[in-house]
């Protein structure tokens, strides 16, 4: 039997949104009460990569970058089908901005040697850039289709995706090696068994440093040293009170007061 | 001193169409131009388009960068990039504005790391500080907080929001250059289209009317009821977040943040409660009117007209008093 292929699923640990505090006012988080997961599109990518897995044989690798804590997303995603996780972390690779993350990012995936495949979620929910994917397949010069909606097939050599973009659909085939970042529409991502969840508590979160990818990268595109953009303020959206006409009680003159409105604004008639 | 570069800006096209958000870049730029005393410039690719360079000329640019050839007819992250990149290597602007569609968001990424330069996602607003540097404007964390992010490196990169911007007039007597560039052209990028589709669009930045639900809805056949409002009103369907992903309704017809933002003419929305994401996305309608039954719902602060009520009550209602409005007309 020929090779497994190697896939790569870059997964990123975020506050669990729903739970973060904001204040309105002052445009503050209180991350204090929000638990940390794995971004929902980036359980997508790892879903589409466990399928492919699944089909034709595959070693599946995730990378994530983030604080000691983020093993925990990590030992998750093993717990969904990754066979490998590699956790990349110091202090010189925080205050990442997209270009530094993806610098780094890119850089161990070089240090890993061979791949075929990356795959990425299309966004994460707390930065929303949609940047990491692309500016890592460019610092890996290979190829990368977005916004893939639908895998199609996927051999050895190349994957068949379909993404929208403008007003067309596109079937893309990509060559190996190549990236794609996924949407929701991708795949609905499968639960953990148990049995799983306990066999992933005992696995193995290989621990990288700065350090450790001297010789593929350069040091000082780590981290805020390599960061070109910095976040000068951050407040709440400003939202613009309108509050107008508030009409109850009698449903029919409301409607025909609304009529009123769509008269003379030529919606209606 | 060293001189300032000037404003690049990505003309998107497809099908040999310019995209509208192009425009808005090239309203925008042109102020930001003018505000530092430089040029606008755009650059386009495609093939059979150099008619719709002097389009660009019309909107505001100075300089019209035109690359053309079959290769580029459809858009190609590889092929588009490494033009683009050398273009800017050999003129060198000081910021490059590029719209925030999905074309916009696959191309910007790959140039800036090419470029290693900063890039900023997304942006609803640009602005300069009194050194001429770029101030960017952008939401994060699903829209409940906005950023201002500045950039270290040159050029200033930027994707741009859709319908955020306003476009300019088009002037046919605005005069400026076309320049044709060589083209370098790349016969295998590893990607190849097998099939390109037309999607049936919902085309909902560009409605006039949209009538959207929420989770006042109780069952997803019940955007029916808001299809026959916007049936009548000439508008189209729009819907908030949380019945997009529980699947009663497709992503296209998606209002906020993390979906489309609209402008419409009137934006009607109900049992929508007006989460700051949802806002996000029909806050610069030119008249908002609401239906909830909640009095507090924070949709209230933002609309022209609040309706306090059962949606299923008031929409049948509305559509009976549309009709009768409509046959009147008629009589």
């Amino acid at each position: 039997m020929s090779r497994p292929l190697s896939i790569i699923v870059l997964i990123k640990q975020v506050p669990e949104i729903e739970k973060v505090k904001f204040d309105f006012k002052t445009g503050r988080l209180d991350r204090s009460s929000a638990g940390a997961v794995i971004n929902p599109f980036d359980l997508n990518a790892l879903e589409a990569a466990v399928r492919i897995k699944e089909k034709i044989g595959a070693i599946v690798t995730a990378i994530s970058m983030g604080p000691k804590t983020a093993e925990n997303s990590l030992r998750d995603a093993i717990a969904r089908g990754a066979d490998k996780a590699i956790l990349l972390t110091d202090i010189r690779f925080a205050g990442a901005d997209t270009l530094a993350t993806s610098y780094t990012l890119a850089s161990a995936i070089r240090k890993l040697g061979s791949f075929d495949l990356v795959v990425c979620g299309e966004k994460t929910i707390d930065g929303d850039t949609a940047q990491v994917g692309p500016e890592v397949a460019e610092f890996l010069g290979i190829p990368h289709v977005a916004y893939v909606e639908e895998i199609r097939e996927v051999n050895r050599d190349e994957i068949l995706v379909k993404s929208k973009m403008g007003r067309s659909y596109y079937l893309i085939a990509l060559s190996f090696p190549g990236l794609i970042t996924v949407t929701k529409d991708v795949n609905t991502p499968r639960l953990p068994t148990l049995r799983d969840k306990i066999r992933s508590r005992k696995s193995e979160i290989t621990i990288w440093n700065a350090d450790f990818l001297l010789d593929v990268a350069e040091i000082g595109r780590f981290g805020i040293s390599g960061s070109p953009t910095t976040v000068a303020k951050v407040y709440a959206p400003h939202t613009e009170k309108r509050r107008g006409l508030i009409l109850k009680g009698n449903m029919e003159d409301a409607a025909r007061r609304i009529v009123t409105v769509l008269k003379e604004l030529r919606i209606v008639g | 001193m060293k001189e300032r570069g000037d404003v690049l800006v990505f003309a998107e096209q497809e099908n040999g169409e310019i995209h509208q958000v192009s425009y808005e870049l090239l309203g925008k730029g042109r102020e930001l131009a003018d505000r530092l005393g430089v040029k606008l410039n755009a650059v386009l690719l495609g093939w059979h388009i150099e008619n719709k360079a002097s389009e660009l000329v019309y909107r505001g640019a100075d300089n019209v960068f035109l690359y053309e050839h079959p290769s580029l007819q459809d858009f190609d992250a590889v092929r588009y990039s490494r033009n683009i990149v050398k273009l800017v290597k050999e003129t060198r602007p000081d910021i490059f504005l590029i719209g925030a569609t999905r074309i916009g968001r696959t191309l910007a990424p790959k140039i800036a790391a090419a470029l290693r330069t900063g890039l900023t996602a997304d942006c609803i607003d640009l602005d300069l500080d009194s050194d001429g540097n770029l101030i960017q404007i952008r939401p994060a964390f699903s829209g409940n907080i906005m950023a201002q992010i500045r950039t270290k490196t040159r050029p200033q990169m930027a994707t741009v929001r859709y319908r955020v911007m306003q476009m300019r007039e088009k002037d046919t007597r605005r005069e400026g250059k076309i320049i044709k560039k060589k083209v370098e052209v790349i016969n295998e990028t590893g990607m190849k289209i097998i099939e390109k589709i037309r999607a049936d669009e919902v085309n909902l930045p560009e409605a006039e009317v949209i009538v959207s639900g929420g989770r006042g809805l109780k069952k997803p056949e019940d955007f029916s009821l808001l299809q026959e409002l916007a049936g009548l009103l000439g508008g189209i369907v729009g819907s908030s977040r949380p019945l997009v992903d529980a699947g009663w309704i497709s992503k296209d017809h998606q209002v906020g943040f993390s979906g489309n933002t609209g402008k419409p003419k009137v934006y009607i929305a109900c049992g929508i409660s007006g989460a700051p994401q949802h806002l996000f996305g029909m806050r610069d309608s030119d008249v908002i009117i609401a239906i909830n039954k909640d009095p507090t719902a924070p949709i209230f602060n933002i609309s022209d007209y609040g309706v306090i009520g059962d949606l299923y009550e008031f929409v049948p209602l509305l559509i009976r008093e549309i009709k009768k409005e409509l046959r009147r007309k008629k009589a």
